[in-house]
């Protein structure tokens, strides 16, 4: 199977969705 | 004017673009260029004078940023690489700008190194060398996204968290 970060794009999504949930786990952790 | 962070914070932004800015350089610039320029046969001019220029600039970049970024958090260095709560988003950028600067120096730089042929590889070697600096490369370039959300957010918790 192909890497997903060989394409660009896909890299760029994997970035953006790593970001959001990053977002959740730490807004959860701080009870916000 | 409390003069360490207001320099640290100001060294942390400058050289912070510079890493930043030859990470994305490298993503969506020369990688595609190479690509194009393997094709045509003229790549030997970006390999041989542009991209060990870029790669000097880019990992001491990091190593700048990393320190400025060190000298900027002060007393609160051990509580943000803690995760203490209150230190929780900066602690999360502050992660990712570690692994990230670590991938540079023990992953990409000695990749690079092979796949440009500045030290002694064999073909095998260096193809192997060229796709593990991308691909750890693309690692970086996902993790630039969280890790400046979490440093903007360090700064300015209130606006991203609400407390």
């Amino acid at each position: 199977m192909k890497n997903p970060l060989e394409s660009l794009s896909n890299t760029v999504i994997i970035g953006l969705v790593l970001t959001a949930v990053l977002y959740f786990v730490v807004r959860g952790m701080l009870g916000a | 004017m409390d003069w360490m962070p207001a320099l640290s914070r100001w060294v942390h932004v400058l050289a912070g673009i510079m890493w930043v800015g030859l990470l994305f350089y490298f993503n969506f610039v020369q990688t595609p260029a190479l690509k194009a320029a393997q094709a045509d046969g003229t790549a030997g001019g970006i390999a041989k004078h542009v991209a060990p220029r870029a790669l000097w600039w880019f990992r001491w970049a990091a190593v700048v940023t990393w320190l400025a970024g060190a000298a900027l958090l002060g007393k609160d260095f051990v509580a943000a690489f803690t995760l203490q709560k209150s230190h929780l988003a900066i602690g999360v950028g502050a992660w990712l700008g570690t692994v990230m600067l670590a991938n540079v120096w023990l992953l990409i730089w000695p990749a690079q190194k092979k796949a440009l042929g500045l030290v002694p590889a064999s073909d095998a070697e260096r193809a192997g060398a060229r796709y593990r600096a991308l691909i750890v490369s693309r690692v970086n370039l996902a993790l630039v996204f969280p890790m400046v959300f979490f440093m903007a957010a360090g700064a300015h918790t209130a606006v991203y968290f609400g407390r």
